[in-house]
């Protein structure tokens, strides 16, 4: 019990202080019924530090490690190379260890992160401002949908057939106690987007549009008369990116007019982490700043006229006085916003552009060599890193099989739609500067190995 | 004009009575640290790509590429590590000293847990990768509900909640899917005592529900008798928090328990607080039906100055069928993720999917690790530490400040204060700024809100007498101060890296992201 400082004589001495006989005289308002007189049985007891540390290994050792094999997997959660001094920074105890900034004095370091961290995510997506990040992606569009309600009094929302499965599911899980109306679709395995469908739905009870850019089979497309249809019938735009790292080579959904642009940040130095923790992105236009939900840091002064940094318009969280809250979030992904930081701040804007066009130019060679094999079809036209392959046959099990083979080949269409027929060929590949030639070569042989 | 060697320079620190003013405005080892819009170019970058590849003209971007500069200014990486160092001194955290915040928890972070959660079979793993090629992750997710289900004696646990407020959604959800299915969706009311935490009517209102205040009794306790009377066809359900926000156990949960079934309705816990009871009582003995565990707190996964956090609900039997995807189940020696509600009978009542992915995989990393050091007989002291650091610290502190429910029985976790006992004009805001000159994080103020001007004070369990000893020392004098009236409290602290910021300024003119100061001053 290594994290346990109290001594024996420690106890009995702060028993005498307090007044108590034994421990058990403090915990003499719990009921005689619900009183364990040991240990919760069916449990162990406590392990030496090197017995976890082989116990967890253990259960490391079976997984596959993605940067160990040829890997091609994205769908809203992607394998990038993070520097080594980004880990090495968000592992300082002083950042790591530190709570919530309540007491702005002596949490500067925090606070002045996140105003950084707010000021690269606005530039970013191209928005006015951004919070101080959300849970995820997924949570972020659906505040976004929620906080399109509470601006435009309206409750219908149009969701993208492109838009991650996993993202509209939540937004439905949401629904069901906010009352909202969402009108989907599915996506269509072609390299049209449904950008014209979407203007099309839109109507007087609209409160917004959500787009995922680029979407969940990787297609780009202009936004801008999406936006136009959107304010002119009194809609927000509400764009989702999964792949910031797209942004430094096409146009910010904020250049395109978009109200509210949300996304998942973990592209840049969180790393993938079987799924969480995540950093959700929030950015809007300044006009809907009091309604946008999550932490935020501002600028002010101290009592010396210094700049300084505090946690502000707090008045719409939990701690305006209860159920007036038009938010219960109690938290934010700090130290995911942290390495995202760091990891912005080491590239840079050139940084940055350098590693968009490698992503984008390896993608481009890969989705050209994959669709030499035969009998598959590349179906996006357009692409950032990452592009939707048709195969001759369903390819979850093309995925199971390439697996088995040491080759972790991309997500099936059929893993995110099970119950849609159509898009079971359909195989999403992305490609990072992680991905090498010779990944690719591999790839593309084995593919035509299993279809052949 | 002075200029430190980042070209920046700090305003001057002039006329503060503290100290000579410095030429750079930095004070020995308390350095000013500029932002890197101020020190940063476009032109310089931290990292070196061995394949510089350009987007040619037969990109594929749509026509969409970003012609316009981005603005995003680069460090090289010396510059960085200096930057971000040199930040991170400017906070206070759990390394440095105790962090005495009240229902926040903030205890020791073990470096093992770290270690573990960066092993490249856990961090360097897709969440969509065949289910195949991450059984180990699977069997971490049910290694780690094993044990908040068995400790906590309930049936079943969601793990996907991405933080303790997302849990209390998660169990709202579950709870009205419930009520839907037995077709009793008039039941919108909740009712929520006033020593419950402050999400909990926040999450309640935010669902849909009416949310009804019930009274504290003068022991700071939930009024059962106000309770049980409320009870009637149109209440859903009670949130409370046990212990409660007034540091206390709720004596009469499993009398409520039983009088809010009996009414048709479903008691939710919030179990933020739960490292002062694990090991020595299980929730699910009290008639609990869905209860949120936040892993920070029980469970020792760093909160990095706001989250991540996560926030697994387990649920009893008559709410387990509602329990949100994913699931992770073992099916002979295999684990499968159940991903769909149309998976089986048996999930088809779920509420649906509340998060992309599986939740916080990385804390279930670093919890798992912890409660394997701990094992069950290490849980139990967990609590037994908690509780009596608690009451340490609430009898060493009642001479000083005035302890309200010292007489209400032991506390548990946490020790509350109240600002009766300041002189004139003397506020705990006061006594938390003056601790910060001490060398403390003050304890959590003004929460909750059933006490006035209210200090709420955990030590939890990982720390030692000795530590404890210089914290009541610490925190007795700047009372004392404050009952005598030491007008130099009113302008503390004055050894910070800041002395008091204007929140109110930061409100009423947001700035919350930087403007070069040129262009601002135009934009005017």
């Amino acid at each position: 019990m290594r994290y346990l400082p109290l001594t024996q004589p420690d106890r009995d001495a702060m028993l005498g202080v307090i007044g108590a006989a034994t421990i058990d005289d403090l915990f003499i308002d719990v009921p005689e019924s619900a009183r364990l007189d040991g240990p919760v049985h069916g449990l162990p007891n406590h392990a030496s530090e090197l017995a976890v540390e082989r116990h967890m290994t253990a259960l490391a050792r079976k997984n596959v490690v993605a940067g160990e094999v040829p890997f091609f997997l994205g769908a809203g959660a992607y394998r990038h190379h993070v520097p080594a001094s980004v880990d090495h920074l968000i592992q300082r105890g002083e950042f790591l260890t530190a709570y919530t900034p309540y007491q702005p004095e002596i949490a500067q370091g925090t606070l002045q992160m996140l105003f950084e961290f707010q000021t690269q995510v606005a530039r970013l997506l191209g928005t006015d401002v951004a919070n101080a990040s959300m849970y995820d992606g997924s949570t972020a569009c659906w505040e976004a949908i929620g906080m399109a309600r509470r601006i435009t009094r309206r409750g219908k929302a149009i969701l993208s057939g492109g838009l991650h499965p996993h993202y509209v599911s939540v937004a439905r899980t949401m629904a069901k106690y906010t009352g909202d109306a969402l009108e989907t679709s599915t996506p269509t395995l072609t390299a049209e987007t449904d950008i014209d469908a979407l203007i099309a739905a839109i109507d007087g009870d609209t409160s917004c549009v959500v787009v995922q850019y680029p979407d969940i089979l990787g297609r780009i497309a202009d936004l801008t008369p999406l936006a136009d249809a959107c304010h002119a019938n009194k809609a927000l735009l509400i764009a989702v990116v999964t792949e910031p790292v797209a942004l430094g080579a096409i146009k910010s959904p904020g250049e395109m007019d978009a109200d509210i642009v949300v996304g998942e940040g973990q592209s840049l130095g969180v790393g993938l982490q079987f799924g969480g923790p995540y950093v959700g992105l929030f950015g809007c236009k300044d006009k809907y700043v009091r309604q946008m939900p999550g932490r935020l840091c501002g600028e002010t002064v101290d009592a010396d006229g210094k700049r300084g940094f505090v946690l502000t318009l707090s008045t719409r969280e939990q701690h305006i006085r209860r159920e007036k809250a038009t938010s219960n979030i109690c938290t934010n992904s700090g130290l995911c916003a942290l390495a995202f930081s760091v990891h912005m701040t080491l590239l840079g804007e050139k940084g940055l552009r350098q590693l968009a066009a490698i992503n984008h130019v390896g993608a481009a060679a890969a989705a050209e060599r994959l669709a030499k094999v035969p009998g598959v079809e590349l179906v996006t036209d357009t692409f950032f890193n990452e592009f939707t392959l048709k195969l001759p046959v369903e390819a979850r099990p093309v995925v199971r099989t390439l697996a088995d083979r040491g080759i972790l080949a991309g997500v099936s269409l059929g893993r995110l739609y099970p119950d849609e027929a159509g898009l079971a060929n359909g195989l999403i590949v992305a490609v990072t500067e992680t991905t090498t030639a010779e990944d690719v070569e591999t790839f593309a042989a084995a593919l035509q190995e299993v279809l052949a | 004009m002075s200029i430190n060697q980042s070209g920046w320079r700090p305003e001057m620190n002039a006329g503060t009575g503290n100290a000579a003013p410095t030429f750079t405005g930095n004070k020995a080892l308390m350095l000013e640290e500029a932002l890197i819009f101020e020190i940063g170019s476009a032109e310089t970058t931290g990292v070196d790509f061995a394949d510089r590849g350009e987007i040619g003209a037969s990109n594929k971007l749509g026509g969409l590429f970003r012609d316009k500069a981005i603005g995003l200014p680069g460090l090289a990486e010396p510059e960085a590590v200096r930057h971000y160092t040199r930040l991170s001194r400017q906070n206070y955290a759990i390394d440095l000293g105790l962090f005495p915040l009240g229902s926040c928890t903030m205890k020791h972070n073990p470096r093992l847990n770290e270690k573990m959660a960066r092993l490249p079979g856990f961090s360097d793993v897709h969440p969509l990768a065949p289910v195949d090629t991450v059984q180990g992750a699977l069997e971490v997710i049910h290694q780690l509900s094993h044990w908040l289900v068995t400790l906590t004696g309930m049936t079943s646990v969601a793990m996907s909640p991405k933080a303790g407020a997302h849990g209390e959604l998660c169990g709202i959800l579950a709870i009205k899917a419930a009520l839907a299915k037995r077709g009793e969706v008039d039941r919108k009311v909740i009712l929520v005592p006033e020593s419950a935490h402050g999400t909990n009517p926040a999450t309640a209102a935010f669902a849909g529900f009416k949310v009804e205040d019930i009274p504290a009794t003068a022991d700071g306790r939930v009024d059962t008798a106000a309770l049980t009377a409320r009870l009637g066809p149109d209440v859903a359900g009670v949130m409370i928090t046990n212990p409660n926000t007034c540091g206390l156990f709720e004596r009469d949960l499993k009398t409520i328990s039983d009088a809010v079934h009996a009414a048709g309705g479903y008691v939710y816990c919030d179990g933020a607080n739960f490292n002062a009871i694990v090991g020595r009582v299980r929730p699910g003995d009290l008639g609990v039906d869905a209860m949120h565990i936040n892993l920070h707190k029980t469970f020792s996964t760093p909160h990095g100055g706001g989250g991540p956090g996560s926030g697994p609900v387990v649920f009893s039997e008559a709410l387990t069928p509602f329990a949100p995807l994913p699931f992770v189940e073992k099916q002979g020696e295999q684990f499968v993720l159940v991903e769909e509600e149309t998976a089986g009978e048996h999930h088809a009542g779920s509420f649906g999917r509340m998060v992309a992915f599986h939740g916080q995989m990385g804390m279930f990393t670093r919890a798992l690790t912890y409660i394997l050091s701990h094992g069950a007989d290490g849980l139990r002291q967990v609590a037994e530490d908690a509780v009596l650091n608690a009451n340490y610290v609430l009898r060493s502190l009642e001479g000083s400040l005035d302890a309200l429910f010292a007489g209400s029985g032991p506390c548990m976790h946490e020790a509350i204060f109240s600002d009766a006992n300041l002189a004139e004009g003397f506020s705990t805001l006061d006594v938390a700024k003056g601790l910060i000159d001490e060398g403390f994080h003050p304890m959590t103020v003004y929460f909750p809100l059933v006490v006035h001007g209210a200090m709420l004070v955990e030590p939890t369990e990982t720390e030692s007498k000795a530590a404890l000893d210089q914290f009541i020392g610490a925190l007795r004098s700047v009372a004392e101060r404050a009952k005598a009236g030491d007008v130099s409290l009113k302008s503390a602290p004055h050894f910070a890296p800041r002395s008091r910021l204007d929140e109110t300024l930061a409100a009423r003119k947001p700035v919350l992201v930087w403007k070069d100061a040129v262009l601002a001053q135009a934009a005017e």
